[in-house]
């Protein structure tokens, strides 16, 4: 999974069905330094997470299918949390 | 899923005959911005999706499950045509 900050949205009329219902949310992964960590992605959201909130993506389409229920679908992420705070022990 | 957009397709008459009927299409991924940002990818079309368009595609195993219970062999399926991209303050 990755943390990540939800900087937009996408709208799509024209998809696959078991994209119907969903947000699709633009999505920059942080690292743990809060800084950008690769290029943006697209998340089906499965929490109702709004721009700007820190959420938690999952990046595999089993896991993504399951957290917005649509199995043998062409998903392959899926925001399903939003993150409150991130604990990082020091000299752990 | 990955923004992007297609530039261009791909003809094979020699090809797996699952793939029959089926639109090869090239996209190079986009940045917030509507930038080119990364290598381009081959893609499977499974919404219409022509030259020009800015889409989003679903990678991995998942990205056969567009044509379920058909077994399709993709691993970067177009899955949407994207009407709007909104990033509230540009992200710039």
């Amino acid at each position: 999974m990755l943390i990540g900050r939800v900087i937009g949205e996408v709208w799509a009329t024209q998809k696959q069905p078991s994209h119907e219902g969903r947000k699709v949310l633009y999505v920059q992964p942080l690292a743990l330094d809060g800084s950008d960590r690769g290029q943006p992605i697209l998340a089906l959201d499965a929490v109702d997470a709004g721009v700007s909130e820190r959420v938690l993506v999952v990046t595999e389409g089993f896991s993504a299918m399951t957290a917005v229920d649509r199995p043998n679908s062409p998903i392959d992420m899926a925001v399903i949390g939003i993150i409150d705070t991130v604990e990082l022990v020091k000299d752990a | 899923m990955y923004l992007g957009k297609v530039i261009g397709n791909v003809v094979c008459t020699m090809k797996n005959p699952v793939l029959d009927g089926k639109k090869i299409l090239v996209v190079q991924p986009l940045d917030p911005q509507g930038r080119p940002a990364g290598k381009p990818v081959i893609a499977l079309d499974s919404v219409g999706a022509g030259a020009g368009e800015t889409v989003y595609w679903c990678r991995g195993r998942e990205a056969s499950f567009a044509w379920y219970p058909t077994e399709v062999p993709t691993e970067t399926t177009i899955v949407a045509i994207v009407d709007r991209v909104h990033v509230p303050g540009g992200k710039a």
